[in-house]
């Protein structure tokens, strides 16, 4: 059971790096405070998952790398290779010489269309290294201007050659004050085209990294590879192996399923006049929450606290909203470890953020004429401020 | 990686080209130490065979050979074109990619544009095919050159056309040196004016400079080696004036300190470019992020530091204080003040050793003190090159645009009306085929729509920024 990542634009490739790694330093880790089966058990597993195996016994991380221009996949290819530990495949990367500009449209509509049939045809050859296909883990940043709109576009492609394979997007949300300048029209312009075409968007926020770095690890000068480095620990504590229904010993559970996303009851959501008196309004409402656990004592953790109906929204049981993955294997040299992946209101505020500053840009009409340019017009942007406003109302809903 | 293709006009634009190359084969001597031929170098330089005779002979890997700048000099007087061609940087300059001619144009615009425009069209054209040829996927053209004079001014704006017709899809990127108050040429309103013009409409993005900002700076720095107050020693590749340790080890030229600033500050606009960093930021991104309308495209430039001082020590107050000289009147290479006026975007452009929590720090300290236009608060774009300049340990490079540049076109406007009123030296211009009353009322007209636009922002600088209303959504 293989995931097949899409290493897109500068921040996708110094990202996706650091989660192979990470991937591959946890599962050769000799001290899994487990069993001697058991450690070989979850190392073929993350084995068979990411990594594909080359004569002379060096796994290839099963990735395609895509930028439009070399500097980042060059020096993200040398990086891997020097650890001598794993690298990419030789043949794995696509690239141009001149990049996207920070321009949406351009990674969308011309970068897009233009290498749309290399970029498959290097992606159908890694889904054909796997025996079988979990489906397309896609990071990208939503600033800039290949990740964000080739990205889109690639995506898009996935959903019609593969429909019937899971994807799911590492969406980067940048810091709140200005990478790049038009980053709030890239971004709307992304999400609005995932929402149509991604499984799932796993996002992570540059600023709250940022102060994780500052504030939980003290780090002083923080680089772009110590955020790298902390988001990949997160990522890989979710995607390692982890019991599927059998239990121990067996890791065939797909890390990108969906088990963890609810639908609406088929009888329509409640109106909103109905208001639980009961609830005090302390959580983030959640539709769907999953706990990883893994290490000592993982199958003697108590996790009531996760089953209060107070933190769903009403239509919602918890016992339909709530997920718990296992496995005694501990992550990454750390003997109890724990991740919470939830699906709430948390991105209604910079969601909400965003959207503003890109409306209040798009009245004075600042900067459109590089979009329209090629061939993304005002339309386009109206239906994408659209979309997202429905989203947001749908989850400010979810708080009734 | 892309290739630039440097064009240099007259003769300040060929004295800065030349402090240009100079410095560049400094840099790149000093990054790429095994002498090999890699995609940095050949954003700007050709490796070549000089064994093989004829056209031939580029090599695209392996060591260097020979380098050729990606260079056109155009010139009208042989003057300035001959000395270089006799002086160190002789060899790195392709005999082939020039033009000149010997009679010089007067100080005139209309001789620069209307008469050698026409004369040379089809040379120029030929020159540069030719060198786009010789790149891979050419990018970026940067056009040097003065406004006040007339093959600068004249044939160079005329350059613009042909490029925006020929190339299209390459951006061009202007230099320009606007003449101070004290100018001795007595038409350069007039020449400026005619030149704005064709900024306006051809340039995708430009980087005007005047003498006097540059001369300033030089003051500052002399006066900092000379008062000796500080005890150590500046260490002299660091001077963002100097050619130490470049091939021009003669004696500088009166105009060498203040054209090496302008070189710098092209070396640090292209080096995120050209080398890696942990946030790059490539040529094409410059104009998208700091052109929110085609016209608005005039960006005041600002270099920090001017100087390294010798003792390796650097505390990150003194990374901090790079950032604060970056936005203070002294470091900008134009006249302005950009803090008292309206920021229509900001770039930051650091090269070395700076972290992400370094810069974003910075904008939070600096950020209350400027003012951003309302739809564009958060208006920065940023980047971060690991390879710092020569004889510093890290750099930065502003660039704004901002409202602050009005006031040197209502300068340039009211020397222009001053002279125009008497109709003084106009039988000069109006001698020249191909130029009326028209085309200098039409460039007044130009600069005046781009002043009026400069003011209608400004007056939203007092408004309180409004909250448009939302989409409002049936869920």
């Amino acid at each position: 059971m293989s995931i097949v990542t899409v290493q897109l634009g500068q921040c996708g490739n110094q990202i996706g790096f650091e989660v192979f790694d990470a991937l591959f330093s946890d599962s050769h880790c000799p001290q899994g405070l487990c069993s001697k089966r058991e450690n070989e058990a979850y190392q073929a597993s993350c084995k068979e998952r990411f990594f594909s195996e080359e004569e002379n016994g060096v796994p290839i991380a099963r990735a395609v790398l895509v930028d439009m221009e070399p500097k980042v996949i060059n020096q993200t290819l040398s990086k891997a290779a020097h650890s001598g530990r794993w690298k990419y495949g030789q043949h794995s990367c696509f690239c141009q010489k001149q990049g996207s500009g920070n321009n949406w449209a351009y990674g969308y509509s011309v970068h897009g269309p233009r290498h749309e049939e290399s970029i498959m045809n290097l992606i159908q050859k890694e889904v054909e290294k796997c025996d079988s296909l979990n489906g397309f883990f896609i990071i990208m940043s939503m600033a800039g201007g290949t990740g964000s709109g080739l990205g889109a576009f690639v995506t898009q492609n996935l959903q019609d050659q593969y429909s019937n394979s899971l994807k799911m997007n590492q969406i980067i949300w940048p810091y709140g004050t200005g990478e790049v300048i038009v980053q709030n029209y890239n971004s709307i312009l992304t999400l609005s085209h995932l929402y149509r075409s991604s499984d799932a968007l796993l996002v992570h926020e540059n600023d709250a990294v940022h102060k994780i770095c500052a504030k939980l690890m003290n780090i002083k000068q923080i680089s772009f590879r110590d955020i790298n480095q902390v988001l990949a620990h997160q990522l890989g504590s979710v995607f390692q192996p982890t019991y599927s229904g059998e239990g121990s010993f067996h890791y065939r559970r797909n890390p990108l399923g969906i088990d963890w996303q609810v639908r609406p009851p088929l009888s329509g959501l409640p109106t909103r006049g109905k208001m639980s008196l009961n609830k005090e309004f302390h959580f983030n409402t959640s539709i769907a929450n999953l706990v990883i656990l893994r290490g000592k004592d993982v199958h003697s953790a108590e996790l009531g606290a996760f089953k209060d109906p107070a933190l769903y929204t009403s239509w919602l049981e918890p016992v339909h909203a709530f997920s718990v993955w296992k496995t005694q294997r501990a992550f990454s040299k750390y003997e109890k470890s724990a991740a919470l992946v939830s699906n709430s209101q948390f991105l209604v505020k910079p969601l909400d953020t965003i959207v503003g500053k890109a409306w209040n840009m798009f009245a004075s009409k600042a900067y459109i004429h590089q979009y329209t340019k090629f061939g993304i017009e005002e339309e386009d942007f109206l239906d994408s401020f659209t979309l997202l406003e429905q989203v947001i109302a749908s989850y400010c809903n979810l708080g009734f | 990686m892309t290739q630039s293709v440097v064009i240099q006009v007259g003769q300040c634009g060929n004295q800065i080209g030349c402090c240009f190359w100079d410095l560049a084969l400094r840099e790149h001597a000093a990054v790429n130490q095994k002498a090999i031929y890699d995609e940095a170098i050949s954003s700007f330089f050709r490796n070549v065979d000089t064994r093989v005779v004829g056209d031939g002979g580029s090599i695209s890997k392996g060591k260097i050979c020979s380098l050729k700048a990606r260079a056109v000099l155009i010139d009208m007087e042989e003057g300035v074109v001959n000395e270089i061609l006799q002086g160190p940087l002789r060899d790195v300059f392709d005999s082939k990619q020039l033009i000149t001619d010997i009679s010089g144009s007067g100080n005139n615009w209309a001789v620069g544009h209307k008469v050698f425009g026409s004369l040379y069209q089809e040379q120029i054209l030929e020159k540069l095919r030719k060198s786009a040829e010789h790149c891979d996927c050419l990018q970026c053209f940067f056009i040097i050159h003065s406004m006040g004079g007339g093959t600068g001014s004249g044939l160079g704006t005329f350059l613009l056309k042909v490029l925006e017709d020929e190339f299209p899809e390459v951006y061009r990127f202007v230099t320009s040196i606007y003449p101070s108050g004290e100018d001795d040429v007595i038409t350069s309103p007039y020449n400026s004016m005619l030149a704005m013009k064709e900024l306006n409409e051809h340039a995708d993005c430009v980087l005007p400079i005047d003498n006097q900002s540059l001369f300033d700076i030089i003051s500052k720095i002399d006066l900092m080696v000379n008062s000796g107050k500080l005890g150590t020693a500046i260490k002299p590749k660091s001077l963002v004036t100097s050619s130490a340790g470049a091939f021009k080890k003669r004696q500088e030229k009166p105009f060498d300190a203040m054209n090496n600033i302008v070189a710098n500050l092209l070396l640090n606009l292209t080096s995120s470019a050209r080398f890696e960093g942990s946030l790059n930021m490539d040529l094409n991104e410059i104009s998208m992020n700091l052109v929110p309308f085609p016209q608005l495209h005039y960006l005041v430039s600002s270099l920090t530091p001017l100087y390294t001082l010798a003792d390796v020590n650097i505390p990150s107050r003194r990374l901090d204080q790079m950032f604060s000289d970056a936005f203070s009147k002294d470091h900008q290479l134009i006249r302005a003040d950009p803090k008292h006026s309206l920021y229509l975007a900001c770039a930051l452009m650091v090269r070395g050793n700076v972290q992400i929590s370094d810069l974003r720090r910075n904008i939070e300290r600096l950020k209350p003190s400027l003012r951003f236009v309302s739809w564009n608060q958060e208006g920065w774009k940023t980047s971060l090159c690991s390879v710092p300049p020569v004889g510093h340990s890290h750099s930065l490079l502003a660039l704004a645009n901002n409202t602050c540049v009005k006031p040197t076109f209502i300068e340039l406007r009211e020397r222009f009306t001053r002279l125009y009123r008497k109709r003084a030296h106009l039988h000069h211009y109006l001698q020249i085929e191909g130029m009326e009353e028209s085309c200098f009322t039409e460039a007044l007209s130009s600069l005046s729509a781009l002043i009026q636009e400069y003011n209608q922002l400004d007056a939203t600088k007092s408004m309180p920024a409004e909250e448009l209303p939302r989409l409002s959504i049936a869920v």
